[in-house]
């Protein structure tokens, strides 16, 4: 019996639940940012932060809750996911906490008649929500297959949490928020996820005819023409989103979202093909006749250059702030990338990891990341429905072309677009979506290496299908 | 869809690998230089961020540290009497940088040197701040005080050196400026009113180093050794050759002397007693351009230096016809010369012939007051032989003695030197520079070759100028460094 379950994939005696490798990951998870947080205390103060306690019960405490969740809801669920977000968003809070005493951030808020308010407290508050949204996710959604039900709604959903923003103001250049009163939401963190879920849907229905109705061609197969409208409607809305929110790592994001998973459902690297040549023509397109996007582009050109222009010293700061950091960092505190000024703790937090803990620093947190987008991906080999597949790749990809283009950017390897580092960063919109993102990712996970219940005795069967060696 | 996936999770891998090759580029391939990039604020707050090391004169400090409570700096500089120490020590400023020996030894003074690498591990393992080094200068207290107080509200500069080493001992430049005034990060109305655009006067210009002034006749000196040198002559008592009144070649113009005075045929010495016009424009003109230029070459000209301070070069120009290679051999036309040019010219000649490189750091210490660097005399030319030296001393003691520079006479002691007079301005309309050079000589050999320059003297226009305005304080200045010596 043993020796034939262990050549299917579907066993009845299963994997173990690794639940309790989660837990001794999520003791690190939380310790190392309580120690990183007296780090920065002391050396901003020379003595313990006050709220260390509380800060340390308050991180541990979501972490045991979200880990006593998996274990109830998720049992068989990937057990790397929920330790690196809890390390991330920690750590996250520190550096967070650690900007928020720059006297020179207070009075550059001050010269601009802002009222310079503590951010880690909020991002507290945002991390706590963010996680009774993970374990909300983990209760109700009983399966991810659910999700399939909603194609068309979440393509609806998308549609308006996309173009929401066009009638809001622009903050800093961009319009990608949505502002009600001193509340203001980033949708693109959300739309990401509905979007994947709506991708997923419709790629798995259309795929076949997207795959095999097409023509050979120079060793490539064309798609229809007819077959070509989504791609085309999808790297439209990409375009409007680049021109009127002028939000260059949205478009981006979906876009290439979009293609990943277009390649995976159908397995015809043509798409791969299209979507580089789209995406090309469009970037060049819209840079040619919007500035915005072009001072950008001329910023990433020549940082220094910028900076002595006065058009934008962010980059130069960014890549400066790396480059005292060196090696081995400044250590926790040390360092000035406070600098940078605007968007400090958001969008340029990856500056001050680079400044204060250095290269050795800077690469683990990259490795972090690049650890959720594997996990990711192998939920997503792993899982045995083509939606949870699509799903899973869809969320990792854009987990990781997130991840490339803003560190890209901030360390000047690509152009600067307004987006945050997952989990690090200071902002509700993104705590929240990502958590939901990581909860879903737990999901299919634990759907993927759950056991198949025990196939029903059958007597008469077993009497005639004795396998000897 | 196993393949596609494995393809995509490739991918991805290669958007991370990106990102951690860049992070290597910017912080362990690039860190260096974005570290000290000149837009990087770091490297000011950490100049700022302990007291810094001072610069010595005499065995005392003229700088200073004061702690403030700005965010990005913990220190400011200070400088004691700083108006006059300004053309050598420059200035270390919270918001504009440093220039000249703040900026020079900067790594010195903030403690950052590789040279001072062992007391940097040292404090930190007993537990102390980092501190700076000072830089011991060559200069005289009271010289330059001499210097400095002499030029008075004048515009002008001066420049003592020791002949025998090349010690740069004074270093004055009026209007001057206090570094104090710029030294914190909110002096930005301070500094706008020393910038040359709002401030005619230019006060952060080191005249001393930096500005080129005709040399007038002071430059008939080089002249006279060029003769010497070629062996035009070499009796300094033999008549010359020289018509009165001299035109000028290839011109229809007469070279004039500055009054009635005996220039036919007069001998060297009586020339250059005189400063007569015609007789080193004529000794110019036959000695030619080249030889002429080859000979102010050999006193440093043609070629800055660095003192470590950037000195400018002095200029005998190239191209040019015979008249104005005459008009050149009398410091006009487009002969110019910095004060320290024509200090080492003096002192080459009270040296013996041998010109030693002007320099102003006498050595770097460490906090913990051992020397870390000595600097050495160089030697840059032999710009005249020992002989025709002799004979140029004697011609310049002359002057002193019974000529035009009799105003820088010291009871007991010889001293030699040349007036000058520069015109400039079109058709000579501005009011012309006065110019005195001159050197003291003891029993071993001479320890003070002075150059000063007066801009604007507006009372006098002919050669006496030198004479009167400049040459007393050339002689305050030697006296207080012969007063030093004993």
């Amino acid at each position: 019996m043993s020796s034939t379950s262990n050549t299917t994939t579907i066993s009845t005696v299963g994997p173990p639940s690794r639940r309790n490798t989660e837990l001794a990951m999520l003791v690190f998870a939380v310790i190392i940012p309580v120690f990183a947080y007296a780090n920065a205390g002391l050396a901003l103060s020379d003595e313990m932060p006050s709220g260390m306690l509380s800060y340390g019960i308050g991180l541990g405490l979501l972490a045991g809750v979200g880990h006593l969740v998996v274990r109830k809801f998720a049992p068989y669920a990937d057990p790397l996911l929920l330790p690196i977000a809890t390390l991330l968003n920690g750590l996250g809070l520190v550096l967070i906490w650690r900007l928020d005493q720059s006297r020179r951030l207070a009075q550059r808020a001050a010269s601009i008649d802002q009222v310079y308010a503590a951010a880690a407290p909020k991002q507290l508050m945002y991390s706590a929500m963010g996680v009774a949204l993970f374990v909300g996710v983990l209760i109700l959604l009983k399966d991810h297959r659910i999700l399939q039900r909603y194609t068309y709604i979440s393509m609806a959903a998308a549609l308006v949490l996309l173009v929401m923003p066009m009638f809001f103001p622009a903050k800093f250049g961009a319009r990608i928020w949505v502002t009600v009163g001193s509340f203001s939401i980033q949708p693109a963190e959300f739309a990401k996820i509905v979007i994947a879920v709506f991708f997923a849907g419709y790629l798995m229905v259309k795929r076949d005819a997207l795959a095999l109705a097409s023509r050979r061609f120079m060793g490539l197969y064309l798609p229809r023409g007819r077959d070509l409208g989504p791609i085309l409607v999808v790297w439209g809305m990409s375009i409007l989103i680049l021109v009127f929110e002028t939000d260059l790592g949205t478009s981006l994001l979906f876009f290439g979202m979009f293609v990943v998973m277009l390649y995976v459902a159908t397995e015809r690297t043509s798409w791969i093909v299209f979507g580089l040549l789209m995406s090309a023509a469009g970037a060049v397109g819209v840079a040619t006749f919007e500035p915005h996007v072009q001072e950008r582009v001329n910023a990433w050109l020549d940082p220094f250059a910028a900076f002595e222009k006065g058009t934008t010293d962010q980059i130069a700061q960014a890549l400066m702030a790396f480059g005292s950091g060196g090696v081995f960092g400044t250590g926790l505190g040390q360092g000035s990338s406070d600098l940078i000024g605007f968007a400090a703790n958001s969008d340029f937090i990856l500056a001050t990891v680079g400044e204060e803990l250095g290269l050795a620093g800077t690469m683990a947190f990259l490795l972090l990341y690049g650890l959720i987008v594997e996990r990711g991906v192998r939920t997503a080999l792993a899982a045995r429905d083509p939606f949870g597949k699509l799903l899973a790749i869809g969320m990792s990809a854009a987990f990781a072309i997130q991840v490339f283009v803003v560190a890209g950017g901030v360390m000047g390897l690509i152009p600067l677009t307004g987006m945050t580092m997952p989990f690090l960063a200071y902002g509700g919109s993104s705590v929240l979506a990502n958590w939901a993102l990581v909860a879903i990712l737990i999901k299919i996970s634990d759907t993927a290496r759950r056991p198949a219940p025990a196939p029903a005795p059958s007597t008469d069967a077993e009497m005639t299908q004795v396998v000897r060696p | 869809m196993n393949k596609p996936l494995r393809r995509i999770a490739i991918f991805c891998g290669l958007l991370v690998l990106a990102l951690l090759v860049r992070d290597n580029w910017i912080q362990y391939v690039q860190a260096d230089e974005l570290k000290n990039n000149k837009h990087n604020h770091r490297v000011l707050m950490a100049r700022y961020s302990q007291k810094r090391g001072n610069i010595i004169v005499d065995g005392q400090p003229i700088t200073g540290s004061v702690a403030t409570n700005g965010t990005d700096f913990k220190y400011k500089r200070t400088y004691k009497n700083g108006k006059m120490w300004a053309p050598v020590t420059g200035y270390a400023s919270q918001a504009y940088d440093a220039n000249q020996i703040e900026k020079l030894e900067d790594p010195f003074l903030t403690g950052n040197d590789d040279r001072l690498f062992f007391n940097r591990t040292i404090d930190m393992i007993t537990g102390k701040k980092q501190r700076g080094g000072d830089v011991i200068t060559t200069l005289n207290g009271k010289a330059q005080k001499a210097a400095y107080e002499g030029l008075g509200n004048k515009k002008g500069a001066v420049a003592a050196l020791d002949p025998r080493t090349g010690k740069i001992l004074a270093l004055a430049s009026t209007p001057s400026y206090d570094p104090s005034t710029i030294a914190g990060a909110d002096d930005a109305k301070e500094w706008k009113a020393l910038q040359p655009k709002d401030n005619k006067d230019d006060p952060m210009l080191n005249r001393a180093l930096r500005q080129t002034y005709p040399p007038g006749s002071t430059f008939k000196v080089v002249t006279a050794a060029a003769a010497l040198e070629n062996g035009k002559y070499t009796d300094i008592n033999a008549p010359t050759k020289s018509p009165l009144p001299w035109r000028l070649p290839l011109s229809t113009k007469n070279l004039d002397n500055e009054g009635n005075i005996p220039c036919e045929n007069a001998t060297l010495r009586q020339a250059l007693r005189y400063s007569c016009n015609t007789v080193f424009g004529k000794l110019g003109d036959d000695l030619g351009k080249d030889k002429m230029r080859e000979q102010a070459e050999k006193f440093g000209f043609g070629k800055e230096f660095l003192t470590p301070v950037r000195a400018n070069a002095s200029v005998y120009p190239e191209d040019m016809d015979r008249p104005s290679n005459a008009m050149s051999a009398i410091g006009q036309y487009d002969t110019r010369a910095t004060p320290i040019q024509m200090a080492m010219v003096a002192a080459a000649i009270a040296n013996d012939g041998k010109l030693m490189k002007p320099y102003m750091i006498d050595s770097l210490r460490a906090p913990n007051l051992s020397t870390i660097e000595q600097n050495k005399p160089e030697e840059m030319s032999q710009a005249v032989s020992p002989e025709n030296a002799r004979k140029l001393q004697d011609m310049m003691k002359t002057v002193v003695d019974e000529g035009t520079g009799t105003k820088a006479q010291i009871p007991n002691v010889e001293v030699g030197g040349k007036t000058g007079t520069a015109q400039h301005g079109v058709a000579n309309s501005k009011n012309p520079y006065a110019w005195f050079i001159s050197y003291a000589k003891g029993e071993d050999g001479s320890p003070v070759a002075v150059a000063v320059v007066i801009e604007g003297s507006d009372t006098i226009r002919n050669d006496i100028a030198g004479g009167r305005l400049a040459a007393p304080i050339a002689k305050d200045v030697m006296k207080a460094v012969l007063d030093s010596e004993k």
